[in-house]
């Protein structure tokens, strides 16, 4: 048997991959779905490029093949891109934080910053369905992580994964005051 | 919200989703563990964090993070020829480090039992190499079991530390990166705490410890015999695994992680094609040599998938030329073969080339247009690390030597800093660079050591240099913490894995080594470095700058826990500035965005306020925020 759904995630380091991650899988699970998943670690902890896999049914590796995730998660716009490049499969989907972090190429004057367009375009290329998520109302921007599980949920992106799950998940994972800006945010 | 503390310390049986490294740690309970010890190093160091989560006054049995990995061997082995169980971990190339140790311990008879867990990292994620680690097991006669999954790393541990203490020795674990990471719903056992039994039990009288001379032969006969022991046991453990297609054409013979990567490249084969079985070891070495021959036996052609190096390769072939046996015999293709990671599209690609056609031909994906080049990793806003390149970098020359040594600092070789370009392992600098400055006298040189590894190697290089008089620069970045695999204390810290410990100063420590010429600076203090690198590079003899500031990811965190926390911020003040793009292009924050027009912004996400800018603006463009 196969996996029945694969979710790549991408962003920098210190966005919160880790906890999108970790929502998610633990969403899958409450879902019933069988999450298996994997983290990157290490040196791109640091400012570089952190990826995260994510897959749901029978799949034996932790890791997605390139080219065959059904869902694109990006919290930041270059690497939305790259990540399109790479891991998107013909007619999957993509929801990405338009943040905006620089690397050092651009910031030096090298290279122009990444445009949204592009990364719509890139979309278009592997006739996916493209959602941008950029909101001013956030309290913390350390939010963007969730607001970008609300739009997956929003659009029901993943077969079989509803808000309680993730709910649930919040509830494993949060407490307080953080927990309840957090449910805000999906409920919204 | 569920605390991984109290999931670790459950009595009954119950499952969780977890990665492999937590999962370990459980193990580490049930199977009644009474001393553990580790160095930090990416993949393990989360079996420590999940450790951590258990309040002190808990935990089940003793953890310290020691000096470095020798130590932390050493320290394992004298608890279990005490007759306690007691594990070891710590990352590849720790193994190395603790080599001198290591390479003894098969020859010991071990009362308690010892397991050593690798973290070895094919596909170097986290490594500066991507060593194969089963030579090692090889190289001792020390055997090496190898899980394929998170589930899989748990079981596994739990029978072998009780063949440990059955065999009253040491065995290894090894894992890899995508084990110790790989997430789950894992099944844990039942916990039934057996009452402790801690009489020191080591008994010089009843076993020689004392491997000198003639005395190694009857040890190291004793190892031989045990593996030999294991070898006829193996079937019985269950660490091997056939997944039977009927094809009686072709076989795979794999270890470890490839097994899912392979299972999941079978698993794209169209409806209909034949699938190659598949044999999966799990004890390593030794490996169960009857299972493998009739393997063999059953298949004409076998193909053999090692991540790495071609050990299985190389014996497998041997065992089949002895048995006679026509099977055709598979091995790596070429030099990518022994290079890198697994992964499931590595996996296809690699059957692909045993059984050309195996594989439908995959669509061609065009590619998208304009892609970026890869993000290189780099330091974070306000470390005082940056700081400190930047104004070392001043007070040099084009043509003198930076050397550099292990840590977040290691980041400082790239643009725009290139600061410490040449790298070996934890604690090399000052060796190295006391080699450069041999029979040159006209390149100074300076070189850079992290404070943890200060500790863990750096102090006979640093001997060395004091007892040879070596003309060289040491610059010790200490940011009180050793930050790049998490934020782990170290001897300097004041702190030790239980609570409150002695802090050895970095100052002391040196001055009690015999560097007579030091001197320290906060690292945000730019002038005064460049100042004091000026001066003390054209000093004689060995010189010691104390580089300091504290790591400010771990601070921000803890400040942000603390109530009555506000973020601060700097901006820019477009009226003053020029667009001169110091900030931008030397010194280079992560925090400073650049417009398509050469408008530089402050990112309000990255930004937090620590200042450590402002005095490498020449127009004085970077204010406080409001
Ligand atoms: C022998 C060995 N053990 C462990 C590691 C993992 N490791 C990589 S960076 C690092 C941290 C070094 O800390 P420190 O010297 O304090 O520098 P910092 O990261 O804090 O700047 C460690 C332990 C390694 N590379 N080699």
């Amino acid at each position: 048997m196969k996996s029945d759904f694969n979710i790549y995630m991408s962003g920098v380091g210190g966005q919160g991959i880790g906890l999108l991650a970790e929502l998610l899988a633990r969403a899958c699970d409450y879902a019933g779905l069988t999450p298996r998943g994997c983290d990157t670690h290490g040196l791109a902890q640091r400012g570089g490029m952190v990826t995260s896999h994510l897959r749901l049914g029978a799949a034996h590796s932790a890791l997605v093949p390139e080219g065959e995730a059904d869902l694109v998660v990006s919290l930041e716009r270059t690497e939305a891109l790259r990540a399109a490049d790479a891991m998107l499969r013909e007619g999957g989907s993509l929801v990405w934080y338009d943040a905006c972090w620089q690397a050092l190429d651009v910031r030096r004057g090298e290279n122009l910053p990444v445009r949204a367009e592009q990364v719509l375009a890139a979309a278009v290329l592997r006739k996916a369905s493209a959602f941008k998520v950029l909101r001013d109302d956030l309290p913390d921007s350390r939010m963007q992580n969730v607001a970008v599980v609300a739009e997956i949920l929003k659009r029901g992106i993943v077969p079989g994964l509803e808000r309680g799950h993730v709910e649930a998940a919040m509830a494993d994972l949060m407490s307080g005051s953080t927990l309840e800006a957090n449910i805000a945010l999906v409920r919204a | 919200m569920k605390e991984m503390g109290s999931m670790l310390l459950r009595r009954e049986a119950f499952s969780e989703l977890a990665i492999g490294n937590t999962a370990i740690a459980r193990a580490m309970i049930e199977a009644g563990v009474r001393v553990a010890s580790s160095y930090p190093g990416s993949p393990t160091p989360e079996i420590a964090e999940a450790l951590r989560s258990i309040k002190p006054a808990d935990r089940p049995f003793y953890f310290e993070f020691s000096t470095n990995e020798k130590v932390a061997t050493e320290l394992a082995f004298g608890a279990a020829i005490n007759g306690r169980l007691s594990v070891v971990f710590f990352k590849s190339v720790g193994l190395n480090v603790a080599a001198d140790s290591f390479v003894q311990l098969p020859l010991m008879d071990i009362s308690g039992g010892l397991v050593i867990i690798l973290g070895d990292d094919p596909g170097a994620n986290s490594s500066q190499n991507e060593q194969d680690n089963r030579h090692y097991a090889k190289l001792s006669y020390c055997p090496l079991f190898e899980p394929a999954s998170a589930q899989e790393a748990y079981d596994m541990f739990k029978k072998a530390a009780a063949l440990a203490r059955e065999l009253r020795s040491a065995v290894i674990l090894r894992l890899t990166t995508h084990v110790c990471h790989a997430k789950e719903r894992i099944r844990f056992d039942a916990w039934h705490p057996k009452p402790v039994d801690d009489r020191p039990l080591f008994d010089p009288d009843s076993s020689n410890y004392i491997p000198i001379a003639s005395a190694v032969f009857p040890m190291k006969r004793r190892a031989l015999e045990r593996l030999e022991r294991l070898r006829l046991r193996l079937p019985l453990l269950g660490f091997d695994r056939v997944v039977d297609h009927g094809n009686a054409k072709r076989g795979i013979i794999t270890a470890g992680l490839p097994f899912a990567s392979l299972m999941d490249a079978l698993d794209s084969l169209p409806e209909g094609t034949a699938k190659p079985d598949l044999l999966k070891l799990g004890a390593v070495y030794p490996f169960d040599e009857k299972l493998v021959l009739s393997f063999l036996r059953a298949h004409e052609e076998v193909k053999i998938v090692e991540e790495l190096d071609t050990l299985l390769e190389t014996d497998i072939k041997a065992l089949a030329y002895d048995a006679g046996l026509r099977c055709s015999i598979r091995g790596k293709a070429d030099i990518d073969e022994l290079m890198g990671e697994c992964t499931p599209a590595k996996a296809k690609r690699v059957l692909e080339a045993a059984w050309p056609g195996l594989f439908p031909a995959a669509a061609p994906r065009p590619p998208v247009a304009d892609l970026p080049p890869p993000r290189p990793a780099q330091m974070c806003p306000g470390c005082g690390h940056r700081s400190a390149f930047y104004a070392i970098k001043k007070a040099l020359r084009p043509q003198d030597i930076t050397v550099a040594d292990i840590g977040c600092h290691t980041l400082g070789h790239l643009p725009p800093y290139e600061m410490g370009r040449v790298l070996l392992s934890m604690g090399h600098s000052t060796a190295t660079a006391s080699g450069l400055s041999l029979c040159n006298d006209s390149r100074r040189v300076l070189c850079f050591l992290g404070d943890s590894t200060f500790f863990h190697a750096g102090l006979p290089g640093i001997v060395n240099a004091v007892y040879n008089a070596h003309r060289v620069l040491l610059i010790v970045m200490e940011n009180g913490t050793t930050a790049m695999t998490g934020h782990q204390d170290h001897p300097g810290t004041g702190k030790n894995f239980s609570g409150d410990a002695l802090k050895l100063p970095i100052r002391a420590a040196l001055e009690g080594l015999g560097v007579q010429n030091i001197r320290e600076v906060d690292t945000y203090k730019q002038k005064e470095l460049t100042a004091m690198v000026v001066e003390a590079l054209d000093e004689p003899g060995f010189k010691v700058i104390i580089a300091r500031h504290p790591c400010m990811l771990k601070f921000t965190r803890e400040a942000r826990r603390k109530p009555g926390w506000g973020a601060r911020r700097v901006q820019i003040d477009q009226g003053s500035c020029d667009r001169n793009h110091e900030c931008v292009e030397r010194f280079a924050c992560p925090t400073f965005q650049r417009d398509e027009d050469g408008r530089v912004t402050v990112s309000q996400d990255l930004c937090i306020g620590d200042g450590s800018c402002r005095q490498t603006c020449p127009a004085s463009a970077i204010v406080p925020d409001a």
